[in-house]
């Protein structure tokens, strides 16, 4: 590994953009959050636990979680079309799976716990700012979860790993090229309940970018930590 | 079983009954207005609009493309509104259901019809191209009063927005690169105000316990006492009488509303 490479916004290889994080910014919602790395924000609603709609769905044995992530049209360059796209169904998805480790949701059978995550403004790592800023609205609304999850995405340019990929860096063509592999981990923990990549890459080095994701996801919880114990200080100030 | 909605039907008429309302407003006052520009930096011009505890996001995104064989040296205008399931328990996700399609509709009309944007300037090509001006507004909290907050933040947002640059040898519009030109827009700001009906009152600005209870509403976008569009919603009626003091009362808050607004309009 060089120690110089530069990145293109100048942050060291293990470095993380900016983070800002906030709960309860939705008054309707049982529990809401905002999440953002540098330029990307995500915001999310829970609304539940609920009774499920249709009675068919509802399951017996332990209650369901159902995630929605969606980008608003002008989050970026491009204007996205308005409604579900597959990307956004795929991700709704992995989104939940990524959460479901950590919540108990066993304690609420029959009944439907919602999330429902939107992108305001896209910089790369959305689905990563979703799921920590999900997990922040399922802590905020009171549901018992075992953990918080932390998210983020381990990037490799060329032969360099980095942390928190932005656009430019997702579409990085050099050498190798970009490597893009978003993880979750369970905040205190060191299980891994989500993963994917896209790129290149050796299954060494991809140990090496699960250690660093971790590393990474320390930091994260710490905001995360951070944002949960303000909104508690404001209520007590109230 | 007791209709609670009645019940405060009947408990919030009886205060407008002394002019009074449970928030301690006037019937005629709007709410704290708070708008915040350049939410998102992919968008051509963004605001949140906040009125009380309602919020919204609106965005405006441009593209060129082919203009309608009706108009063709004339811009297009389209205008979308979600309301996100984020925003109220109320709100499903799914296909656009009729109440995001009316708000997005009476929003697009309450642009078109005032001539807000010079869409004949937004000619590059007659009849091949044009720009195409895309409103979206997104609901982030429901605190009643969508319709006024999503004509706040369409005007508001047109007048941040900057035009993408535009690559005319190459026809192709550079994504992520503003000019420094403007939208074209009028001089007159042409604001929408909802009046809604609870039993025998007029009021503006309900929050969503009120526009709950309230019979009918009607939206105008005027600007110093010209309207240029309206809707009036939901099933029940109104008497002449009533409507000519709607208009009264459009005329008689708009400078109040005019005031909370233009401090964000420079």
């Amino acid at each position: 590994m060089t120690k110089e490479f530069k990145r293109p916004d100048g942050r060291k290889v293990d470095e993380l953009r900016e983070m800002k994080a906030k709960v309860g910014v939705v008054p309707n919602a049982d529990g809401s959050a905002v999440f953002s790395f540098g330029d990307t924000i995500a915001i999310a609603a829970v609304y539940g636990p609920k009774k499920m709609h249709p009675q068919h769905q509802q399951n017996p044995a332990k209650g369901t979680l159902r995630c929605t992530y969606n980008m608003i049209s002008f989050s970026v360059s491009d204007r996205i079309r308005p409604g579900l796209s597959r990307r956004s169904t795929e991700i709704s998805k992995i989104t939940q799976w990524a959460l479901e480790p950590v919540l108990r949701i066993d304690r609420f059978p029959n009944m439907v716990v919602d999330v429902h995550i939107n992108i305001i403004q896209a910089n790369a790592s959305t689905r990563c700012a979703g799921i920590n800023a999900a997990t922040l609205a399922l802590a905020h609304a009171g549901i018992e979860m075992n953990d918080l999850v932390s998210s983020v995405s381990i990037g490799k340019l060329d032969k360099q790993l980095v942390v928190d990929l932005n656009k430019k860096e997702e579409d990085f063509e050099d050498g190798e090229g970009a490597t893009d592999i978003p993880i979750t981990f369970t905040s205190t923990g060191d299980k891994i309940t989500h993963i994917q990549l896209d790129g290149k890459i050796t299954t060494e080095q991809l140990k090496e970018a699960v250690k660093l994701g971790k590393e990474a996801c320390k930091k994260i919880y710490e905001v995360q930590k951070t944002a949960l114990k303000n909104s508690l200080e404001e209520k007590n100030d109230k | 079983m007791i209709n609670k909605s009645n019940l405060i039907k009947q408990r919030i008429e009886k205060y407008l009954a002394e002019g009074k309302r449970f928030d301690g407003r006037t019937p005629e006052e709007f709410r704290e207005v708070i708008i915040e520009t350049g939410v998102s930096k992919h968008a051509e011009g963004s605001v949140r609009v906040k009125i009380g505890k309602t919020e919204v996001l609106v965005g405006v995104k441009m593209n060129v493309g082919e203009p309608y064989p009706d108009s063709p040296d004339s811009g297009n205008l389209m205008v979308t509104a979600e309301l996100l399931p984020l925003s109220s328990p109320r709100f499903e996700s799914g296909p656009p259901r009729f109440p995001s399609i009316e708000l997005g509709r009476i929003t697009d009309r309450g642009v078109r019809e005032s001539k807000f944007i010079d869409l004949k300037k937004l000619c590059i090509k007659k009849g091949e191209k044009v720009w195409t001006v895309f409103i979206d507004i997104y609901s982030i909290n429901d605190d009643g009063n969508l319709l006024d907050a999503a004509g706040i933040g369409a005007i508001v947002a047109l007048k941040n927005a900057k035009i993408p640059k535009y690559d005319a040898k190459e026809e192709k519009v550079l994504f992520g690169e503003l000019s420094e030109e403007s939208v074209p827009l009028s001089k007159e700001i042409p604001l929408p105000v909802t009046i809604y009906k609870i039993g025998d009152n007029l009021i503006i600005d309900p929050t969503k316990e009120e526009e709950d209870v309230s019979d009918t509403r009607i939206t105008v976008g005027s600007s110093e006492g010209v309207v240029f569009s309206m809707q009036k919603g939901n099933e029940k009626s109104l008497s002449i009488e009533e409507f000519n003091k709607v208009m009264d009362l459009v005329k008689k808050t708009e400078k109040e509303r005019n005031l909370k607004i233009a401090k964000f309009l420079k």
